[in-house]
């Protein structure tokens, strides 16, 4: 005779260590299997996309920010792209030069941020130190060139706020050369710790097929195994002047697309920021960095949707203009959003500890998911 | 009034207690009760050392500078924790079980203090000379498991459970490979006295059980090989039983904010807290003692040398201590370099190599004690 059973629901959130951030997920367990996963989003809603519909353009640069607060660089860039779009401006080939350091340097501390967290998710809390430690190298160099080490308002749409500080060339080569054995050390520490492939390989694998039927993009699309990145397939800004390599999961310890893949392909990705740094630092040219930012930003009408490559994927901008000095409409095509809507696929008959593994391999962040 | 009453009928059971057996002596009971209180003493001030050991070696690990505030290099940190946790309220949610709730903590740490009874700090002194002690080690760790599932069970709490369920499991199935190694031990020495067992082993390091104790029989050399396996099994297999790192699933803080003591406020957890450093002690000690010969000094004795004999119990226990350390800090090490296994890769750990090694071990260490 079988004994009645009965599933487990547990609330994983919104106040749960390992959710980064306030998310919850709503675990229906049979035991500690997992059937079903629903994530509920909202905590954090600050209406970004209505507030911009009463703000002129060059206001909404700030709010950018405080969506992929990780990845803030990143952000504004996306939407100086879109801006410069719709405005069609033509600009100084330093502002872009810039702007590529400015956003690989993001990339970098954002990787260490979802290594670092990944690692304490999976219990070794080292790894999160050592990463937290090489971020804060990156973050002083972002303190001398704007003040600010998180929410920057640095690239505005036309320019940059302000230019290089005269020290930023050398530091950042500097970064650059103490960069590269760091990346080795964590690799000695984690990534090929038994343990740590014991829990990350084979564990919430993402076929292909289903990665791109969810729109999953960044590198868990790429850790899926298909080489997809906007700097390569959509250039934008200068990135096609770089000579980098867009690295994709290998399956090496397991199946290609599982969690090892995806924490790999972020390793891997630092290795490839630091080469576009340096190469952007050889080629910097001298200019103004202020002179296209337009007076007033006043666009025809008309809509725009340009996209970036972010550290979580693809970043997109919709931008609909009705002639006035505000957008019409905005709208925000986040990453961490739609990358987070595969969760109940992943989850799928692994184990509680396994939703923790998979959900940092995600690595979202919830300012974006919000918004 | 009740409480003097019943002071009043406990002196005169006393009183009566003596004059109807007069074979027992108060000066017997006494110096039972100063015995048993003694390690009490030695564990309160290795857990006071031990807590900000952690916290420190942690940090030199880790690139930090850990606490510095309270004291000369924060060696005060420990005891203001205490007076903070004195402090605080103590709360029992409504929700809660509350004779089982109240009652769990002490349980685990009677179960850690127990333990001890057993354990020869030197040849003078051990709490209780009794000859199953390694018997009795492994059922005073059953204790605490039974505490543990107890404050798991009466906190209701989702996370309180799933943390002890998961506790019961792991202690229940690395008691096997434990008890399998003891077995061993007890097959070649023939006692399961501790003290019996360290006297043993006394002289040059090479007499202990990890160089196939002592003597310089033929046996002794193909021991060696079989006892390096056995105390490497020994040593994961207690680091189990004490829920570190690898092994901490039942208090994983990623996924289970803090397993079986999530509930737990005040000076109740400060009992967890007590007993899980209790017990590293505890379980370093029994693996010294079973295999590094316990509190024998690897190289003779100055007192012995100098023929001064109150001298040799005193450098007996600095081994005992040393050795107890040693491992201690071992675990420290192990806990903040490896991530966390996944509960049923511990299994798996346990079932499918354990014990069959320890099986293995066990049936040839046998054969060559019957040859």
């Amino acid at each position: 005779m079988a004994i009645k059973t009965e599933e487990m629901v547990l609330n994983m959130g919104p106040q749960h260590p390992s959710t980064h951030g306030v998310l919850r997920l709503e675990l229906v367990l049979e035991g500690e299997i997992i059937q079903k996963v629903t994530p509920h989003i909202g905590y954090l809603h600050r209406c970004f996309e209505k507030h911009c519909e009463a703000m002129t353009y060059p206001q909404i640069v700030p709010y950018t920010d405080r969506m992929d607060y990780l990845a803030a660089m990143g952000n504004e860039f996306g939407y100086a792209v879109a801006v410069e779009k719709l405005l069609g401006l033509e600009l100084p080939p330093r502002v872009e030069y810039i702007r590529v350091i400015m956003a690989e340097l993001q990339r970098i501390a954002s990787h260490l941020v979802a290594i670092g967290t990944y690692g304490a998710d999976i219990g070794a809390m080292t790894p999160f130190l050592f990463a937290f430690r090489d971020r804060e190298v990156v973050l002083n160099l972002f303190e001398i060139t704007c003040g600010a080490r998180m929410l920057y308002n640095y690239i505005w749409p036309g320019g940059l706020s302000h230019d290089l500080h005269p020290d930023f060339v050398r530091l950042a080569r500097e970064f650059c050369v103490y960069f590269k054995p760091k990346i080795v050390e964590m690799n000695n520490l984690l990534s090929t710790n038994r343990i740590f492939i014991e829990r990350t390989a084979n564990v919430g694998v993402l076929p292909l097929e289903t990665a791109i039927n969810y729109g999953i993009t960044g590198p868990m699309l790429r850790g899926s195994g298909f080489k997809w990145d906007i700097r390569k397939d959509d250039p934008y800004s200068v990135y096609d002047k770089f000579d980098f390599d867009i690295p994709v999961g290998t399956g090496k310890h397991g199946t290609v697309g599982d969690c090892w893949d995806r924490y790999d392909v972020r390793i891997r990705e630092m290795e490839e920021s630091v080469k576009i740094i340096e190469q952007a630092l050889d080629q910097l040219p001298e200019g103004n960095v202020t002179s296209a930012i337009p007076k007033r930003i006043k666009p025809v009408v008309g809509s725009v949707y340009a996209r970036v490559e972010n550290p979580r994927g693809e970043l997109g901008y919709f931008i609909m203009s009705n002639g006035t000095t505000s957008p019409y409409r905005i709208k925000v095509r986040g990453p961490s959003f739609v990358n987070l809507g595969i969760m109940d696929v992943l989850c799928k008959n692994h184990m509680v500890a396994d939703v923790i593994a998979i959900l940092g391999s995600v690595d979202i962040v919830l300012g974006e998911v919000d918004r | 009034m009740i409480i003097y009453d019943l002071l009043i009928k406990f002196v005169n059971w006393l009183q009566s207690f003596f004059v109807q057996n007069p074979s027992v002596l108060l000066s017997d009971v006494l110096a039972m009760i100063i015995s048993a209180a003694l390690p009490l003493i030695f564990v309160l001030t290795f857990v006071l050392w031990a807590v900000l050991a952690e916290r420190k070696v942690s940090a030199w690990m880790q690139d930090r500078v850990g606490p510095n505030r309270t004291g000369p290099h924060g060696i005060l940190q420990t005891v203001a924790d205490l007076v903070k946790l004195l402090q605080k309220e103590d709360i029992v949610a409504s929700e809660n079980d509350k004779p089982l709730f109240n009652l769990a903590p002490v349980l685990v740490f009677s179960g850690a203090y127990m333990a001890f009874a057993i354990i020869p700090f030197s040849f003078a002194y051990i709490g209780s000379n009794i000859d199953l002690g390694l018997i009795f080690f492994v059922a005073a760790s059953g204790f605490v498991t039974a505490g543990i599932l107890m404050a798991g069970w009466a906190s209701n709490n989702k996370y309180s459970l799933l943390g002890a369920m998961r506790s019961a499991a792991q202690i229940i199935s690395y008691e096997i490979p434990t008890l399998l190694v003891l077995v061993t031990i007890i097959m070649i020495t023939g006692t399961t006295n501790l003290r019996t067992l360290s006297e043993m082993q006394t002289g040059f390091f090479w007499n202990w059980m990890i160089f196939g104790g002592p003597g310089l029989s033929a046996a002794k050399f193909l021991f060696i090989p079989f006892m390096f396996i056995g105390f490497i099994i020994l040593y994961i297999s207690t680091l189990a039983e004490v829920n570190r790192t690898p092994f901490d699933i039942p208090e994983a803080e990623s996924e289970l904010v803090s397993g079986f003591h999530t509930e737990y406020s005040g000076m109740k957890f400060a009992m967890f807290f007590l007993s899980e450093y209790a017990n590293m002690f505890a379980v370093s000690a029994l693996v010294s003692a079973v295999f590094l010969g316990g509190y024998q000094s690897p190289f003779g004795y100055i007192g012995n040398l100098l023929h001064i004999t109150w001298l040799v119990p005193i450098e007996q226990f600095f081994w005992f201590a040393f050795k107890g350390i040693f491992f201690v800090l071992v675990q420290m090490w192990l806990r903040w370099t490896l991530p966390r296994l996944r509960v049923d890769q511990l299994m798996a750990l346990c079932w499918k190599y354990l014990i069959p090694i320890a099986f293995v071990n066990l049936i040839i260490v046998g054969l060559i004690t019957v040859l």
